[in-house]
């Protein structure tokens, strides 16, 4: 088996347009999320989200790439341009041909879909542009990314609600770790701020009004984000005969099922997905020192989460630092573990653990260091990135230093 | 049909049973109503009776609206009904 190593990483997301931006806003525990700007917002009940401002696609797309490029695959095609340009490589011959995209989405072309809808239902037209159906694909981002940067190996879109994109970095690194591929380009997009995309997550109930709190006791929901987070994995040995820089290793991962209900998250269930990565990735619980947590703001899923936690590492779990990003960058649904994986890289390489912000009250359920508002300096051997998706499929990635 | 009728009508479909099983004192939790049928509950409640009832899954007990059982929903749903504009 190979060594697989990040050797890229690009995003844009609430908390900034690139890697650098995200880390500073991470390190000032800056919150992202803020009343949402789209049309007919005024119709709903929840108006805050982590929108990414400040980004015109006009200029950096031309008209015809503006025709088939929703905004899920412009954020992705931004990410994935930062993290192919760390990472040194260009892809021609044998590195080209086995090399692919494996990206994660839960909605893919949600406004494409929304603005379409709105056209023939309320507006009452008869006719759509021709490229509607190449625009809201869910692999439309994958296929463009592989098209921009010649990637002509195994390509293809998961689609696993929050845990999307965890599930595809698993598949880009079971890909390398295997031998099938020298490099691949992994990650994860979402942008579902758009009425029909926050209308829908409305319905549930489990949307908070006045900001994501993570593990705090008076939290009261989730609050959504968009924005993509894009990596190169690469084969070890590769890397190094090439000089790259490496930003950290992926040790393991694992994913589960809890087979028990459509929204209700399980203890079993997480904490299976959290003790295989460790199994996997060959790492003893002590040797964790920060979980990048799902850590939704829901109810049912920080406490259950925290006890799944607790229940893998026994004592270790007082003394690893666990925090939970959404609190600044929203949830990204599909995207969420991509931008999340980030934390996890600051955490290895900077030595900076990102706080949960917005923490006001400890709760007994949640009594884990969550890294409450402030970062923190810490040199730490392993990181995990959990994400655990609505339909109870789990998937955590265990990341080490190098 | 009266408020009464009506949500006994829609609380009995999510728990699948007879209108006349549920009672004014039935709590959702006697009902065998788990969160997703509430959610569910509160969603045609809404649609009946055209109005918007504030509700957080998260925090059930800190809304304005009381969920404790079929009287409290009733009382709830004719107040809201009465601030219609």
């Amino acid at each position: 088996m190979k060594r697989v190593v990040i050797t890229g990483a690009g995003t844009i997301n609430a908390l900034g347009h690139s890697v650098a931006a995200t880390f500073e806003a991470m390190h000032a525990g800056r919150c992202g999320i803020g009343p949402l700007e789209f049309r007919d917002v005024e119709r709903l009940a929840i108006r805050i989200g982590g929108q990414v401002h400040g980004f015109e696609a006009e200029g950096r797309f031309n008209r015809q790439q503006m025709s088939l490029y929703d905004r899920f695959t412009q954020f992705t095609l931004i990410a994935a341009k930062e993290a192919i340009a760390q990472s040194g490589l260009e892809f021609h011959g044998e590195l080209s041909a086995k090399s692919g995209v494996v990206l994660g989405t839960a909605g893919g072309g949600v406004s494409t879909w929304d603005d379409n809808y709105r056209s023939v239902y309320e507006d009452g037209k008869n006719r759509v542009h021709p490229f509607v159906v190449p625009k809201l694909m869910n692999n439309a981002a994958a296929s463009h990314v592989s098209m921009e940067f010649n990637l002509k190996g195994p390509s293809f879109t998961v689609s696993t609600a929050c845990a999307s994109s965890n599930h595809a970095m698993a598949q880009a690194f079971q890909m390398v770790r295997s031998g099938m591929s020298p490099a691949m380009v992994t990650g994860g997009s979402e942008s579902m701020l758009c009425f029909g995309g926050v209308k829908a997550w409305e319905g549930l109930r489990v949307m908070s009004k006045e900001a994501c709190r993570p593990f705090s006791a008076n939290r009261n929901g989730m609050v959504q984000g968009e924005g993509a987070g894009i990596f190169v994995f690469e084969d070890y040995d590769h890397a190094r005969a090439r000089g790259a820089e490496i930003l950290c290793e992926v040790l393991g991962f694992a994913m589960s099922s809890d087979a028990s209900d459509i929204v209700m998250p399980s203890k079993q269930g997480a904490a299976r997905a959290i003790a295989g990565a460790l199994k996997d990735g060959g790492i003893n619980p002590e040797q964790v020192g920060y979980i990048n947590a799902h850590g939704t703001g829901t109810v049912a899923n920080d406490k259950t989460e925290c006890a799944a936690v607790a229940d893998v590492f026994g004592p270790h779990a007082d003394r690893l630092m666990i925090s939970s990003t959404k609190s600044m960058h929203g949830h990204l649904i599909g995207g969420t573990g991509a931008v999340e994986l980030l934390a996890c890289i600051m955490a290895l390489k900077e030595g900076v653990i990102a706080p949960t912000i917005g923490y006001e009250e400890p709760d007994p359920e949640c009594a884990l260091d969550v890294v409450p508002n402030t970062a923190r300096d810490a040199r730490i051997e392993v990181a995990l990135s959990n994400a655990f998706a609505f339909g109870g499929l789990n998937a955590v990635l265990a990341l080490g230093r190098v | 049909m009266s408020t009464r009728d009506k949500v006994i009508a829609i609380v009995a479909e999510q728990a699948l049973l007879a209108p006349s099983d549920v009672t004014l004192t039935s709590t959702l939790d006697d009902l065998g109503i788990d969160s997703m049928g509430l959610v569910e509950c509160i969603f045609a409640i809404e649609e009946e009776f055209d109005i918007s009832i504030p509700f957080n899954a998260n925090t059930p007990d800190e809304s304005d609206f009381d969920i404790s059982n079929v009287a409290a929903i009733i009382a709830g749903i004719d107040k809201l009904v009465s601030q219609k504009p």
